[in-house]
């Protein structure tokens, strides 16, 4: 019985070593978004196109989409923007674009030049509802259902290998139980 | 003079950059001010992760600060004002998590390391009183016995010495 407790300080030492390691190559920095199961924040935003049209929840209804949330700003959004593009023509997603805290004449410059990958465009210049979304850093993506549910947030540039591991199967999940 | 004049300026840009940040958000209240104090830095960044969103300059951390500042002068308590980020950021904002299946190791670890020392230092306590209590708790009988043997075991050894010398 005495010689089983000399083990002790074995076993918690193993255990500690098992606790550390699963930690070992995590991101910190990674945050599950607290909106995931929860609708989109109920918003009313202009169009970056066009100021005079306004839009509201209901442009998430009727396909799964992917919302994007970028600025000029942001040079990791520049990053993504060419394989938004592919993504877009390509492979035919629905991605709605959230500009965050940006200037109008400059956002619609960079979608002129760089090409436009969004059905449509939201313009967020105060950022309020990437405040309500969580946003703490562009460019964030999140994958949004046909009822307007936040299924999934990606933050940080999306490039071919994320699409193909991540997005499309969520985006094959939800497509077909909506 | 000039060096006078140094010091002059010196102390009034220190105090004006203590005032800078009461004076970005202007409370009526002496309460109230204390609370906004209080909030941002039981709130975390969620961009510079080390950092309360008092100490950060980050755009979200000011962001976060505008949206307590605008709670806490509309009358919000201060678990409004959690409830508020905590839904927009996650449990991750809040230095102190909330008691939740999730987070219940989180908060039971140190009473159970504790508990575990405590109850290590009793056994270790009663044993060793058991010990010193068992060496003398011999009976009379038991007592005489063990002189007696200890009387020959002396008698045995100045016997086996004797010749020897």
């Amino acid at each position: 019985m005495k010689r089983l407790f000399l083990f002790i300080p074995v076993v918690l030492a193993i255990t500690l070593g098992v606790v550390m390691y699963a930690g070992i190559g995590k991101d910190p920095t990674y945050l599950e978004s607290a909106l995931i199961g929860k609708p989109v924040p109920v918003f009313e935003l202009a169009a970056l196109e066009n100021p005079d049209v306004m839009l509201r929840n209901d442009i998430f209804s009727g396909q799964v989409s992917l919302l994007n949330v970028w600025g000029t700003w942001c040079p990791a959004c520049r990053d993504e923007h060419s394989d938004l593009v592919w993504l877009a023509e390509e492979k035919g997603v629905s991605i709605i674009g959230l500009n965050y805290k940006d200037n109008r004449e400059q956002a619609l410059q960079w979608l002129q030049t760089l090409g436009d990958p969004y059905s449509v465009n939201l313009f967020d210049p105060s950022g309020g509802l990437g405040f309500d979304l969580g946003v703490y850093g562009a460019p964030e993506t999140y994958v949004v259902d046909a009822e307007g549910i936040v299924r999934y947030r990606h933050v940080g540039v999306i490039n071919e290998k994320v699409w193909r591991e991540t997005l499309e199967p969520l985006i094959r999940k939800y497509s077909q139980e909506g | 003079m000039l060096r006078l004049l140094t010091l002059a300026l010196l102390l009034t840009g220190s105090i004006l950059a203590q005032a800078a940040p009461n004076d970005m958000y202007p409370l009526d209240s002496e309460a109230d001010r204390e609370r906004f104090q209080n909030l941002t830095k039981e709130l975390r960044c969620p961009k510079c992760q080390n950092q309360n969103i008092a100490d950060s300059n980050a755009p979200i951390a000011e962001d976060m600060k505008n949206e307590v500042y605008r709670m806490v002068r509309d009358g919000a308590t201060d678990e409004e004002v959690f409830e508020a980020l905590v839904g927009r950021f996650g449990e991750f904002v809040r230095y102190r998590p909330q008691l939740e299946p999730r987070t219940v190791m989180l908060w039971a670890t140190p009473a159970i390391v504790v508990l575990g020392g405590v109850l290590i230092v009793i056994g270790v306590v009663v044993r060793s009183r058991r010990n010193t209590e068992g060496a003398s708790s011999l009976t009379d009988e038991q007592r005489q016995r063990a002189e007696k043997i200890l009387q020959t075991d002396e008698s045995n050894t100045t016997g086996n010495s004797g010749p020897r010398t």
